[in-house]
């Protein structure tokens, strides 16, 4: 299972911090499942947003071309404002 | 490097407050032969609000990422280490509801010397700012924006990868 984790921004605007979720057939990167996540319509759509949403593979950030094996924990975020 | 395995960095992600003379005491007594100490405190600024209401009923609150948050963070005091001989590091972020005036970040570095002590410590505080998962939100009454990333921090940053200080 995948362990999906959203936050600060995207969080409100999905209203919704997180979940589980099964690999989805055919979901082979993080493209494909911002893709697949964007496909519930709005307010989902932003996922696809690289500019926008930042992506965390285990805990790392990553590029929306990584690809997944179903295990992962995957976080989206927007750009950092610490400090 | 022997004396690497020496080194204390300490890394905390915590709602409470900390004490500027407790961490540099800390510092001070952890290394091994300290030569300077350079300190960062960041404060919570007041900041201009939508509706004008400067200075009224303010406050930041400070979300994070628990796990990645604190692994980026030694990630970076890491990388500092590898480009500048440090003897310590202390880094203390703070997290939920904060007040103009109130203490949000620390950084403290420990070297032989003041400028790998200065130096390290702007570096670390300079990609805290761009790849460690902290957003703020302010408040200000009843509303409330998060705030947007900006891309002179970004510069900031970029400048150690190419520049030669």
């Amino acid at each position: 299972m995948l362990k999906i984790h959203y936050f600060a921004s995207v969080r409100e605007q999905l209203e919704c911090s997180g979940e589980e979720l099964a690999l989805p057939d055919g979901v082979e990167s993080v493209a494909q499942l911002a893709g697949t996540l964007a496909a519930r319509g709005e307010p989902w759509s932003m996922l696809q947003d690289s500019q926008q949403v930042l992506v965390a593979v285990n805990q790392q950030v990553a590029d929306f071309t990584h690809v997944l094996r179903g295990d992962e924990e995957v976080a989206f975020f927007p750009p950092m404002t610490g400090g | 490097m022997g004396s690497g395995d020496m080194r204390d960095f300490y890394i905390a992600v915590q709602a409470a407050d900390f004490d500027l003379a407790a961490e540099y005491r800390k510092l001070r007594e952890l290394s091994e032969n300290p030569g300077a100490i350079a300190i960062f405190s960041g404060l919570v600024r007041e900041f201009c609000s939508p509706c004008g209401n400067a200075g009224n009923n303010q406050s930041l609150t400070l979300e994070h990422y628990p796990g990645m948050t604190e692994k980026a963070l030694l990630g970076i005091v890491e990388q500092a280490a590898e480009r500048w001989p440090l003897k310590g590091c202390r880094v203390i972020h703070r997290v939920g509801r904060l007040a103009p005036g109130d203490q949000i970040v620390l950084v403290a570095v420990s070297s032989s010397h003041r400028e790998a002590a200065f130096s390290a410590a702007e570096y670390v505080m300079d990609y805290l700012k761009t790849s460690a998962p902290f957003w703020k939100k302010q408040q200000t009454g009843t509303a409330s924006e998060w705030v947007a990333s900006k891309i002179e921090d970004h510069q900031r940053a970029a400048r150690w990868k190419t520049s030669e200080l």
